[in-house]
């Protein structure tokens, strides 16, 4: 198993590697993301059934959790790439740590907007300044200073190693956010799922919101390998395997 | 199925309004995310193909006998 790690490991090293076996991932991400979130979306707009307080408006949590839930989980794998970069060197690790800071902060966005939105049939206000919304807004502005640093330092490789350190220190942040309900009397229910315990909500609810967590973890994966891809075909251009590519 | 008729579908019982609100700005960000990195990785390919012919060419020019 150990010696399975360290050869994965290696092979996730070499960029080579990398660019050959995610151009055969990418149809398979781009069907179960397609598929997953059509069926989730089609599920949870039309045929889940309405809340019982909040009718129709609750709907927007199809959309709203499992960006909300990406969002603090890629902030958590852009630190863990940025640690590996920073103890190893490992230049692929830099790399996708920078791929995922656009797109963490897109995710995130989607769970402000979305949760604003919802906010305002369901609270009767936008946006209130309490633990979890303050929180969570505190994530997007440390995605955006991990893409700001990494362009501000004067070399490249000063600035992985500035947004990894960044990204480590506002790794604090993420449980805030997790135990901010708990923690502070807000406005914002609790968690919907928790692995320790029953879902509290309906069955025909919750299916189309797994689904559609399914479909958002396949869609980020697909775009951290996108955007992966390229910074490798830049950052390679003068090796012979990027010059047939480039050739072809 | 929830509703009865298209106009019930979109009006979502009269939060229609933030329930597409929601889910257009959504959508707007994702379609978004998958532009970008589509959009440069075709400007990547072009550049540096045009860069590598470059190189070939000079290449070439200097390999070649001066006359």
């Amino acid at each position: 198993m150990w010696d399975w790690i360290v050869r994965l490991y290696h092979r996730l090293g070499s960029p080579k590697w990398f660019y050959e076996i995610t151009g055969k991932w990418i149809p398979w991400l781009v069907g179960l993301s397609a598929i997953a979130g059509v069926v989730g979306l089609v599920w949870g707009l039309a045929y889940a059934p309405a809340d019982y307080q909040q009718g129709n408006s609750f709907r927007i949590i199809y959309i709203h959790v499992p960006a909300a839930i990406l969002a603090q989980s890629a902030y958590m794998m852009m630190a863990v790439a940025g640690a590996v970069f920073l103890i190893w060197r490992m230049k692929m690790a830099a790399w996708v740590a920078k791929t995922i800071a656009p797109i963490g902060a897109s995710f995130c966005l989607i769970a402000l907007l979305t949760g604003a939105i919802w906010g305002k049939p369901t609270w009767g206000t936008w946006w209130v300044w309490d633990a979890r919304l303050t929180s969570m807004l505190l994530l997007l502005f440390l995605y955006f200073g991990v893409m700001a640093i990494q362009q501000a330092m004067e070399s490249e490789d000063s600035g992985h190693k500035a947004a990894s350190i960044l990204a480590l220190v506002g790794l604090v942040n993420i449980p805030i956010i997790k135990y901010s309900v708990e923690w502070w009397n807000t406005l914002h229910q609790p968690a919907t799922l928790k692995l320790t315990e029953k879902p509290s909500m309906a069955t025909e609810m919750l299916i189309p919101l797994l689904i559609m967590i399914v479909a958002t973890y396949a869609f980020f994966a697909l775009l951290v390998i996108l955007r992966t891809r390229n910074e490798i075909l830049l950052h390679e251009r003068k090796r012979k395997w990027v010059k047939q590519i480039l050739e072809s | 199925m929830q509703f009865d008729s298209m106009t019930e579908f979109f009006a979502m019982g009269g939060h229609g309004f933030y329930v597409w609100l929601a889910y257009g700005l959504s959508s707007a960000i994702i379609l978004l995310n998958i532009l970008l990195p589509v959009i440069r990785r075709r400007r990547l390919i072009k550049e540096q193909a045009q860069r590598l012919r470059r190189e070939r060419k000079s290449q070439e020019r200097e390999d070649a006998p001066s006359a």
